[in-house]
């Protein structure tokens, strides 16, 4: 006979795997950008449609371009995290881990984009 | 000893028997919103990269993104902004354990509706 704990046979079982780690990295990129957005909407936006030179002057501020970097560094470690829920919800199998390496790479090559087109304008 | 019950457990009843509730929708429009916003994003990205490459390309893609096309996208991605933060204002108040109750998580749906739409049409009048 073997003696078989509940707390044992549940170890390293159910969906979850590495516990509440993917919970509390939404909950904390969620917080930050509950301040980011708006500050991002609000710079971001009224420079649609400016000229050119005005726009690259004004990301240069330290303002503006801390708050964009910032903005697409949490947004889309935030996207990457999320995507990811979806894909585990509706893909099966092999394809649920090519989606969610491709929608990795999509997002970290976004924001890699975009931070380094901040940087060329800011410095 | 635990039971162990394998494959002959209780189905639980299919999404699509339901008829639809203010709280299933307003649940999968936080999730199709904030997917959506991938395409807003990339307009987003496109648009600082032209910024850093030179004037006549930043000339280029700020006339597709402030387009008719582009300003329906960006309208549509801001609704998506707003809605997808309120619903996430949302989560963080039932991740603390309040108003997880039927009339408090409808109000909470309203108020994520009507808010959505409120601050997106101020901040297209600000912006």
């Amino acid at each position: 006979m073997r003696y078989l704990t509940d707390r044992k046979r549940a170890v390293g079982l159910g969906s979850a795997k590495t516990g509440v780690h993917h919970f509390w990295a939404m909950k904390l990129s969620s917080v930050a950008l509950l301040i980011l957005i708006p500050l991002f909407v609000f710079t971001f936006g009224p420079m649609l449609g400016e000229p050119h030179e005005a726009v690259v002057a004004y990301f240069a501020r330290p303002f503006p371009a801390i708050v964009a970097a910032l903005t697409m560094i949490v947004g889309f470690k935030h996207f990457s995290d999320g995507v990811r829920v979806m894909i585990e919800d509706y893909v099966q199998g092999g394809k649920r881990k090519y989606a969610i390496i491709l929608m990795t790479c999509v997002s970290y090559g976004l924001m890699v984009t975009g931070l380094f087109a901040i940087a060329k304008i800011a410095l | 000893m635990a039971d162990v019950n394998r494959g002959n457990r209780p189905l639980s009843p299919h999404l699509t028997i339901y008829r639809p509730q203010l709280t299933s929708i307003t649940s999968i429009l936080t999730r199709i919103t904030g997917n959506a916003l991938l395409l807003g994003a990339i307009l987003m990205v496109w648009w600082f990269l032209a910024a850093a490459t030179s004037a006549e390309y930043f000339a280029t893609v700020d006339g597709l993104v402030t387009s008719f096309i582009g300003d329906v996208i960006l309208f549509l991605s801001l609704w998506a902004l707003w809605y997808h933060t309120l619903a996430g204002i949302r989560h963080l108040i039932w991740d603390s354990g309040a108003m997880l109750d039927i009339p408090s998580a409808e109000r909470l749906g309203w108020a994520a509706i009507g808010g959505s739409v409120i601050l997106t049409i101020v901040t297209a009048i600000i912006i």
